[in-house]
């Protein structure tokens, strides 16, 4: 049996997911669509309001990514960091370390401050995709505790590794927030869906019913360089069940109802935390540890 | 496990290459609207030859933009299949869009005449180039972006003029290949008389694409679904059953062509040369 936690437990509040699409590599321009979907988000009372992955900046930046990377305490970020006073953010950014690292981070806003920083540890370098040439990778997969209780984020390719999820769900999360800049492809008859959409939707109905989490995935829309970005953030209840869903390819603000009782009333029908066994997990992780990599 | 047959194979690549018709076109139009307006413009504009595949991108285009805003031009040569030019005049009316008709014999003649010798070939890319030149130069009369036309088989295959048919700014229909294109094009209501007639470059009299090429475009797309978006090996294809030949000649044709597909490469000197490692984005800013 997993051992209990004792931090505050997941509680009810008003999500919105901010299915934005950035101006590429144009900070200054995507701080004010910022600014404009959180006075938006105040007006249908969001607690918490999520942007895309690298909201701030655009995905496929390539050379801009050195160009337009921001410290934390870039004085540009002050407005948006002050907005979280009154609504918690998270949103994406090209973020520079002291050691002049660029990381594709996901950055927790609350109180007024900068509450938690997730450094994407799976940069997609395959493909279409090129981020290994021009990000760093992180290093740290962490739950962190919030005032709507503890949260994990994830960053697009971060999903495609279920290790990532398992140790973020292990770690005590009770609600995951996936971001994603999603390419949309595959428009094959053989599926009434864009292919990458399915494999999404797939995929977080899968992590919700394995964790008895609730998932939230906000992906972006638009085109860059012709690629599309295909919408469709959505939030899965712990049962699987989608609570809310953005249209696909238009930006729009969903919100949607995060409910303390029917994560309380899933895991009462499926006690998987409860079975959890972290202790032979990690005994056996560390003897596969020892036989390949001493 | 019995190994997959062409049979098989050929099976699969047609329900994969099958399109979800109603998603292609929303992305396409929201491709053509983004792209377009992006860079400022509301218009685009692009050569009609009365065949498929620029049928299509007109098609395409005026959905997405609206039929006032997309100009087509037509742009016969004395030589060419006067059919053509009906094809082209049967789009304009059906989709009710502005349309510039401009004989380019008189643009082109005056070259010939100074090369007595030159081949159908030379002609020909003579011909899509000066087409070319008019397209970029209405472009900016009718402040608008070059659509392009080009498919994903004959951009595969390099059968395509470089730096003539080839050339636009922005080309909707490029990762569709011909057959999907056939189904586009009639989910979208254009005549059948357009989609039925043998394909054709019109750049000489009696030219047909699949007599040129020497296969069927349902056959090689087959074949370059399976090599392209699958990966397939060549070995992989012939021991499944696929003509040796057919095969080893599209594999060759693909690789050669390759040149087409790529901006002229550059003597790397500095320290960040051009599309080596100084890399951005076009959408750079947008």
């Amino acid at each position: 049996m997993l051992p209990e936690r004792t931090n505050m437990p997941l509680q009810s509040f008003r999500i919105g997911l901010a299915q934005i699409n950035p101006h590429l590599g144009d900070v200054p321009r995507n701080i004010q669509k910022h600014l404009d979907v959180i006075a938006e988000a105040e007006t249908q009372g969001v607690d918490l309001l999520v942007f895309p992955e690298l909201s701030l900046h655009g995905y496929f930046l390539e050379d801009l990514v050195a160009e337009t990377a921001c410290r934390l305490d870039d004085p540009r970020l002050a407005p948006l960091i002050a907005a979280s006073e009154g609504m918690s953010i998270l949103f994406g950014m090209v973020e520079e370390s002291a050691d002049r690292r660029f990381y594709n981070s996901g950055v927790y806003l609350e109180a007024g401050k900068v509450h938690h920083v997730h450094r994407k540890v799976y940069l997609v370098t395959y493909g279409m995709f090129d981020e290994g040439r021009y990000l760093a990778a992180g290093e740290h997969l962490r739950a962190y505790d919030t005032r709507f209780g503890r949260l994990g984020t994830l960053i697009c390719e971060d999903f495609w590794h279920p290790s990532a999820v398992s140790i973020v769900h292990a770690d005590g999360a009770d609600l995951i927030l996936g971001i994603s800049s999603g390419p949309g492809r595959g428009v094959s008859g053989e599926s009434q869906d864009l292919r990458s959409a399915q494999t999404w939707h797939n995929l977080n109905n899968l992590y919700a019913r394995m964790c008895t989490n609730y998932v939230v995935y906000c992906n972006r829309v638009g085109y860059e360089d012709g690629v599309n970005f295909w919408g469709g953030s959505e939030v899965v209840g712990p049962d699987g069940a989608v609570v809310a869903r953005a249209p696909y390819f238009e930006e729009t603000l969903v919100t949607a109802e995060i409910s303390a009782d029917a994560l309380r009333r899933q895991r009462s029908l499926l006690p998987l935390l409860r079975d959890e066994r972290l202790d032979l997990t990690y005994r056996e992780l560390r003897r596969i540890y020892r036989e390949r990599y001493t | 496990m019995k190994a997959d047959t062409n049979t098989d194979l050929i099976a699969r690549a047609r329900t994969a290459l099958d399109l979800n018709l109603p998603l292609t076109v929303e992305i396409l139009y929201s491709f053509i609207r983004n792209e377009v307006h992006k860079f400022g413009f509301t218009r685009a504009v692009l050569n009609l030859s009365g065949g498929i595949d620029s049928a299509l991108s007109a098609y395409l285009a005026a959905g997405a933009l609206g039929a006032e805003n997309v100009l087509a031009l037509l742009l016969p040569y004395r030589e060419s299949n006067p059919d053509s030019q009906a094809d082209a005049e049967t789009v304009v009316g059906s989709l009710g869009i502005p349309s510039k008709l401009m004989d380019i014999t008189p643009l082109v003649d005056p070259y010939f005449a100074e090369f007595a010798d030159m081949d159908v070939k030379r002609r020909g890319n003579v011909i899509a180039r000066a087409r070319m030149i008019v397209l970029y130069d209405q472009s900016v009369a009718f402040d608008s972006l070059p659509l392009g036309t080009s498919n994903k088989t004959e951009l595969l295959l390099g059968y395509s003029t470089l730096h003539g048919d080839m050339a636009s700014a922005v080309n909707p229909i490029g990762d569709l290949y011909k057959t999907q294109v056939r189904q586009l094009s009639r989910h979208l209501g254009i005549p059948e008389a357009i989609i039925e007639k043998p394909p054709s470059a019109d750049l000489w009299p009696g030219q047909s694409d699949e007599g040129e090429l020497g296969f069927a475009y349902e056959d090689v797309d087959h074949l370059l679904y399976l090599l392209v978006d699958e990966r397939y090996r060549p070995e992989e294809l012939i021991a499944a059953g696929f003509e040796r030949q057919f095969v080893e000649d599209v594999t060759r044709v693909v690789q050669a062509m390759q040149y087409k597909r790529r901006p002229p490469i550059i003597a790397k000197l500095s320290q960040r040369t051009i599309e080596r490692d100084f890399r951005y984005p076009r959408d750079w800013g947008r």
